[in-house]
C-alpha cells in the first residue's frame, strides 16, 4: 500500500518533467505544423548550458539563465533556418529538424565529449523530504513537481486569460485573418517556438541532475516525447498534461510490479500449455511487466490511433 | 660533375630510406566499439587507452619486428551486433589482422562466430579476435574457437572473487540482483546465484531482475523494488550509463548497504557518484591503481594524464593486450600469419606492469591473473579518476583468480 503511493510520487516526477518537453512540442505543432525532431536536443541543450553555468554562478542562475539561451537559441532557429525552409513544405522542415538533432548531439560531443557531465542536484536540496517505510523521497523531486505545476499553471493562465494567448490562440486556427487584423504572425510563431524550445531547455536543467547529463540523453528521451503527444492529442496542452501523467505512472508501475504474463492470461481464461518449454509462445507466457515497461506507451500509441486517431483531447484528424 | 654525383648518391639514399620506409608497414588493429549513443564514453575512453598503449608502449620503443607500428583503427558500432559485422568486414577490406572489440558480450558473441566462419572461408586474410573486456563465459566454454582470446575475467571468474568477499560479511543476509538484460547481465545473475548458494547457502536472494540495456531513463522503479526487499547488498554487472543510473537511483532513494559491481569507475562515473558512493561501491577489477602496482606503471599514467588530461587509465588490462600482442609477434617473427601469432599467445607468461603474472590458458584462451577488490573513496588515491579526487582503491587480492576453473571449451585448432 505504502508503495502505491511511492509509486505515484515517482510516475508524477516522471508525467511532469515528460510533460514539460511535450507541452512545447504540442504547442509548436499545433501552431506551425511543424513535428520538431530537435525537441529533446533543445532538452539536452539546457541540461548542458545549465551544467556550464552553474560552476560558474550556481544552480539557481543555472535554472534562470540556461532556458533563456536555449529560448533565444530557438527563436534564432525558426527565424533563420525553418521559416526559410518553411515555404517549400513540411518534408523539407521535418528533415531540417532532423538534421538539427544531429549536428546538436555531434556539437555537444565536441564541445563538452562524450562522458558524462558531473551536474548534480544543489546542496541545498540535496536532502530527504521524507520517507515512507524505508523509501525516501528527495527534496529535489518534491522541487521538479513544483516546477512543473508552476509552469503549466503559468502556461494555462497566459493561454487563456492574456491577450497574447488568445491571439495565439486566434492564429492557431486562423492565421490569415488574425494577420488581416493587424498581428505580426510570424513575430508569434517565432514566440511561439523560442518559449516551446526554453521549456525543454527548464525540462533539460531540472532533468539533468537526476536522469544525468549526457550526449545520449535526447536520444533516450526523444522518441517517446512524441507518443506522448500523439496520445494526448497534437495540438492540446490538456492532452500532453493527461497523456504524460498516464505514460509516467504506467511505465512506473510496470517496472515496480513484477506481473507476469502467464497470471494475466491466466485470469482472463487461457490456460498454461501442459509444456511450456515445448510451446513457440514460450517467451511470450514469461514475459514480466518491467521488461515491457518501456514499450507500453507505444502499444497505448497504437491503440489509441486505432480507436481515437485525433488523440485523447485531440480536436481535428488531420 | 661533383655536384651531379653528389646529387644522385643523394638521391639514390633516399630512395633507399623510402624504401625501407614502404616495407615497414603498419600493423593495423581494428578497435570495433561504440563511438556514439549511450554508451560513446566507456568506448571513446578505451579508444584513447589502446591508442595511447600502441604508441607509448611500442611504436615509441621501436615498434615490433624491424620497426613495423601498431596503428588503432576506431571503427563505430554504436553497440549493434548488425553494425559490428559491418565494420568487421570494413576493417578486414582495408587490410586488419587484429581485431580488438569489448563492450557488450552481445556483440562479442556475433564477431566471434563471424570471425570462425571468415577465418575457415579466407585463410589468406585471417584476423584474431582480442578481446578486452566482453566478459560472457560461454565466450571461452561453448561458444570458443581458436581466434578468439580474452584479456579480462570472465564473469563466473570475476564473480567468484566478488562472492568470496560478501561471504566474509556476516552482516549480508539479503542480496538483491540486478542486471542489463542480455547475455552478460543474465551470467551475472546466474553465476551469483550460484556462488551464493554454495559459500553462503543462509543468505536469501530477494531479487533477481533484468532490465532493458541502454534505454531506461529513470532507475526510480527498479530502485524502490531493491528498497522494499530490504537488501543489505546489491550485485550489478551494469556497466556504463546504466550503471551511473542504477548507482545514483537507489542510493537517492535510501539503499543504505553497498553495491557489489564489475564496472563503476572512469567514464565520468566516478565523478558522478562522487561523495554519494563513497565506501560503498564495491568493484572487482585487475591491475593495482592505488596503490599503483610498480614504477613503470607510475611514469606510464603520468605521461598518459600530460597527453589526456581529462582521462583515466580505468582498463589496465589494454595495456596487457598490446603488450601481450607485440611480444607474441615478435616471438613468432611474423604479424601477419595471425595463425603462427595466436600459437604464440597460447600459453603466453607476460610480466604485468599492473601486477601479477599473467598467463593465457591454452585450453580456453581465458587469461589468468590476479583478480583486486577495490574501493570507491577519496582517501590514499594517488591516481584518481575524472579528476574529481575520488578514485579505486584495493582491498583485497586474489592471485591468479580462478586458475583451474574448469571450461567445456573443445578448442579446434587449424
Amino acid at each position: 500500500m505504502d508503495l502505491i503511493l511511492v509509486n505515484l510520487i515517482d510516475g508524477l516526477v516522471t508525467g511532469l518533467l515528460l510533460f514539460m518537453l511535450s507541452a512545447g512540442l504540442t504547442l509548436i505543432f499545433s501552431m506551425m505544423g511543424v513535428l520538431n525532431f530537435a525537441h529533446a536536443s533543445f532538452y539536452m541543450l539546457g541540461a548542458y548550458f545549465a551544467y556550464q553555468i552553474s560552476i560558474a554562478l550556481g544552480f539557481w542562475m543555472g535554472l534562470l539563465i540556461a532556458p533563456l539561451i536555449v529560448g533565444v537559441l530557438g527563436a534564432g532557429v525558426e527565424r533563420y533556418g525553418l521559416r526559410r525552409v518553411h515555404q517549400y513544405g513540411h518534408v523539407p522542415e521535418l528533415i531540417f529538424t532532423f538534421g538539427l538533432a544531429l549536428l546538436i548531439e555531434e556539437l555537444v560531443q565536441f564541445i563538452w565529449g562524450k562522458n558524462q557531465m558531473p551536474y548534480s542536484v544543489p546542496d541545498v536540496l540535496n536532502f530527504t523530504a521524507f520517507a515512507i517505510s524505508g523509501n525516501s523521497i528527495p527534496a529535489y523531486k518534491i522541487f521538479m513537481i513544483f516546477i512543473s505545476i508552476g509552469i503549466f499553471l503559468g502556461l494555462l493562465y497566459v493561454l487563456t486569460k492574456t491577450r497574447v494567448g488568445m491571439i495565439i490562440q486566434a492564429a492557431l486556427s486562423y492565421p490569415r485573418t488574425v494577420e488581416a487584423l493587424g498581428h505580426n504572425v510570424p513575430l508569434i510563431f517565432m514566440g511561439v517556438f523560442g518559449v516551446g524550445t526554453a521549456l525543454a531547455g527548464v525540462a533539460g536543467v531540472i532533468a539533468g541532475p537526476v536522469l544525468g547529463t549526457f550526449p545520449g540523453m535526447a536520444f533516450v528521451l526523444g522518441s517517446i516525447v512524441f507518443v506522448t503527444i500523439v496520445i494526448g492529442g497534437l495540438g492540446s496542452l490538456w492532452g500532453a498534461l493527461v497523456a504524460s501523467l498516464l505514460i509516467g505512472c504506467l511505465t512506473t508501475f510496470a517496472k515496480s510490479y513484477n506481473i507476469e504474463m502467464e497470471n494475466v492470461l491466466n485470469a482472463i481464461g487461457i490456460l498454461t500449455p501442459d509444456d511450456l518449454d515445448d510451446s513457440i509462445f514460450r517467451d511470450f507466457w514469461s514475459l514480466t511487466s518491467p521488461q515491457i515497461a518501456d514499450i507500453l506507451p507505444y502499444i497505448l500509441m497504437v491503440l489509441i490511433l486505432i480507436f481515437r486517431p485525433a488523440g485523447l483531447f485531440g480536436k481535428r484528424l488531420s | 660533375m661533383k655536384n651531379i654525383t653528389k646529387l644522385g648518391a643523394v638521391s639514390a639514399l633516399s630512395l633507399v630510406i623510402g624504401a625501407s620506409a614502404a616495407f615497414a608497414e603498419n600493423i593495423k588493429i581494428a578497435f570495433i566499439d561504440p563511438l556514439s549513443g549511450p554508451f560513446a564514453s566507456t568506448g571513446t575512453n578505451g579508444l584513447h587507452q589502446f591508442e595511447f598503449a600502441a604508441q607509448y608502449m611500442i611504436n615509441d620503443n621501436g615498434g615490433v619486428l624491424d620497426g613495423d607500428m601498431f596503428e588503432v583503427i576506431g571503427f563505430d558500432n554504436k553497440t549493434s551486433p548488425k553494425e559490428s559485422l559491418i565494420q568487421l568486414q570494413v576493417a578486414i577490406d582495408q587490410g586488419v589482422r587484429f581485431i580488438v572489440q569489448g563492450n557488450s558480450s552481445g556483440v562479442a558473441n556475433a564477431l566471434t562466430e563471424a570471425i570462425d566462419k571468415h577465418n575457415r572461408r579466407n585463410p589468406d586474410s585471417r584476423v584474431l579476435f582480442l578481446n578486452y573486456a566482453a566478459v560472457d563465459p560461454a565466450l571461452t566454454n561453448d561458444k570458443c574457437n581458436f581466434w578468439h582470446f580474452r584479456f579480462d575475467a570472465n564473469a563466473d571468474i570475476k564473480m567468484d572473487a566478488l562472492t568470496d568477499v560478501i561471504a566474509k560479511d556476516q552482516d549480508i543476509k539479503k542480496v538483491y540482483l540486478i542486471g542489463q538484460d542480455y547475455s552478460f547481465g543474465k551470467a551475472v545473475a546466474a553465476a551469483a546465484e550460484s556462488m551464493l548458494g554454495e559459500k553462503r547457502p543462509d543468505i536469501e536472494i530477494v531479487g533477481n531482475e533484468l532490465h532493458p540495456i541502454g534505454k531506461v531513463k529513470d532507475f526510480t522503479p527498479y530502485a524502490r523494488k531493491v528498497i522494499s526487499t530490504e537488501a543489505d547488498a546489491v550485485i550489478t554487472g551494469n556497466w556504463g550509463a546504466d550503471m551511473l543510473g542504477l548507482g545514483k537511483s537507489i542510493i537517492e532513494n535510501g539503499f543504505t548497504g553497498p553495491i557489489y559491481t564489475y564496472y563503476a569507475a572512469g567514464s565520468g562515473i566516478t565523478a558522478a557518484f562522487g561523495e554519494s558512493g563513497k565506501g560503498r561501491i564495491r568493484l572487482i577489477t585487475q591491475g593495482g591503481i592505488n596503490p599503483i602496482a610498480s614504477e613503470e606503471a607510475r611514469t606510464l599514467y603520468n605521461a598518459f594524464k600530460e597527453k589526456y588530461p581529462e582521462g583515466n587509465i580505468d582498463q589496465s588490462r589494454i595495456f596487457n593486450t598490446i603488450g601481450m600482442l607485440a611480444q607474441a609477434i615478435n616471438e613468432a617473427g611474423t604479424a601477419d600469419d595471425v595463425v603462427a601469432v595466436a600459437n604464440k599467445l597460447e600459453g603466453m607468461k607476460y610480466p604485468s606492469m599492473w601486477g601479477g603474472e599473467l598467463y593465457m590458458r591454452p585450453q580456453d584462451h581465458q587469461l589468468i591473473q590476479d583478480m583486486n577488490i577495490a574501493v570507491h573513496t577519496d582517501e590514499n588515491v594517488e591516481f584518481d579518476y575524472d579528476n574529481s579526487g575520488f578514485g579505486v582503491v584495493t582491498e583485497s587480492t586474489i592471485v591468479n583468480a580462478s586458475m583451474d576453473s574448469p571450461t567445456t571449451c573443445e578448442m579446434k585448432r587449424p
